[in-house]
């Protein structure tokens, strides 16, 4: 299983907690993981990225093994501790704000 | 027994208060959407129980939470506002053209027939219109495409559509208002509009009979008449009786016209209410002193009420869609504040009570009076 770590806002919304956890099947890319995502948690459509364009949201970024993911291309496939579930997928909110 | 229940939206989320007629001892439930700003948060005439919020972030983006227990339980609904079309671009504040994005839903108004259906105003300015209890929602595009829409420029706040009005006498009719675009009317359920702004003058614009472009910040109507509608202006607060073809002014003796809220007591037509603020430049209440103004002529005359209410040292503001009135025997009147508080009134503002007193800062006050 893919492990998914959302930021707070993100879990009331989905009503979860710090970690989901997702079934994808191969190749396991940020897009099917996305897209998994949002088919688990239809309330989070729209709110990782722009629902019909896909884009990223501005003022988050996608971390995973110590990298910093968010630029990188949409199919590539992911790491294999992600793949594995041995580290999590992290969405993460800019520091801004009050 | 009548109950009142006051649906408050914060910066920081919704609260949900709940009182008898009495209305001294107010039940406070939430934070609901805990952390979300919440521009708006309105109940369905028809269905007391199905109410709408508006929550968003600038991380998030714009979500629409609907609940049909009257505010115990939400869920998140469509959340999807996509302009009809390629959009075009509007005046930016340096006055440069800037593509028609979408911001968030500032105003929710449901049907006063249909629980599912209900109007959303956004930012930037559009109206969309939901019949399926807020699932998905489809733009009226012939608001923003209105032959002047690519002169309009946006407010302090953004060019957001504020204000929606429907006509309890007439089906077909809609009256809107958008910062700093001016007020609209439309006479065939939003098929086309017309813009009602003849009479304004915003000193900020060259052409004194300018069709576009004024500040309108709030319109107010009393259902018994609906082509009267009250104007709080940016500077200015305003009256027609024509259904908006022609606006006279009626500040009279307020200490400043400048102000953002402004409502109709439930009972008298001619009795209205708004909270003057100092300036455009200082978005804080005159002198440290907060007053809510009423007048019982329809304008032109109006007296000071402060009993209960802050006289000193407190300069907070009160927005645009933080007003509201109960319709109880006794008519009811409430505000929230910048500062966090909630202000109530039994007597029809003779006096105040501060219902809540630190609230995240208040975006909006609507008040149901349920049998």
């Amino acid at each position: 299983m893919i492990r998914v770590e959302l930021p707070a806002n993100l879990r009331t919304l989905a009503g979860v907690g710090r970690e989901v956890q997702l079934q994808v099947d191969d190749p396991v890319t940020q897009r099917s993981l996305l897209d998994a995502l949002e088919a688990q948690y239809p309330a989070l459509r729209g709110t990782v990225r722009d629902a019909r364009t896909k884009k990223r949201r501005a003022m988050l970024r996608f971390f995973a093994c110590e990298e910093d993911l968010s630029d990188e291309p949409i199919d590539a496939p992911l790491p294999e501790p992600v793949v594995s579930g041995r580290e999590p997928y992290l969405i993460v909110g800019a520091i801004a704000g009050g | 027994m009548t109950t009142l229940r006051l649906l408050v939206g914060t910066h920081k989320g919704a609260f949900v208060l709940t009182s008898d007629e009495r209305r001294k001892d107010w039940k406070i439930e939430g934070p609901h959407f805990a952390g979300w700003d919440v521009y708006h948060v309105n109940a369905s005439p028809a269905e007391p129980n199905r109410l709408y919020a508006s929550t968003s972030r600038g991380w998030f983006g714009q979500v629409i939470q609907r609940s049909d227990d009257g505010g115990a339980t939400w869920q998140p609904i469509g959340n999807e506002f996509h302009y009809e079309g390629t959009p075009g671009t509007h005046k930016w504040y340096d006055n440069s053209d800037h593509p028609w994005d979408f911001l968030r839903v500032w105003h929710l108004e449901p049907s006063l027939t249909d629980p599912d259906t209900v109007y959303a105003g956004v930012e930037d300015a559009a109206l969309f219109k939901s019949t399926n209890g807020g699932t998905s929602w489809e733009e009226l595009p012939s608001l923003r495409t209105h032959r002047t829409a690519s002169s309009w420029a946006p407010g302090a706040g953004g060019l957001c559509l504020h204000t929606i009005i429907l006509d309890p006498k007439n089906p077909e009719r809609i009256f809107t208002a958008i910062s700093s675009a001016g007020s609209f009317r439309s006479d065939d359920s939003g098929k086309t509009w017309q813009p009602i702004n003849h009479g304004l003058r915003s000193s900020y614009i060259p052409d004194p009979d300018a069709e576009v472009g004024h500040c309108v910040h709030r319109l107010a109507m009393h259902p018994s008449r609906p082509n009267t509608l009250f104007m709080q202006k940016h500077w200015d607060v305003m009256r027609t009786d024509d259904a908006g073809d022609s606006w006279h002014e009626i500040s009279g003796n307020l200490p400043t016209d400048f102000g953002f809220a402004i409502d109709v007591h439930a009972h008298e037509p001619e009795t209205i209410y708004v909270v003057p603020i100092t300036s455009d430049s200082d978005h804080f209440v005159p002198d440290g002193k907060l007053r809510v103004y009423r007048s019982r002529t329809g304008g032109n005359e109006w007296e000071p009420l402060t009993k209960g209410l802050p006289q000193n040292d407190c300069y907070v503001n009160v927005l645009r869609d933080a007003m509201a009135v109960d319709s109880a025997e006794s008519c009811g009147v409430y505000f929230g504040t910048t500062g966090g508080q909630v202000y109530a009134s039994a007597d029809s503002g003779d006096s105040w009570t501060a219902i809540a007193r630190d609230l995240p800062s208040v975006l909006s006050v609507q008040v149901q009076t349920l049998a």
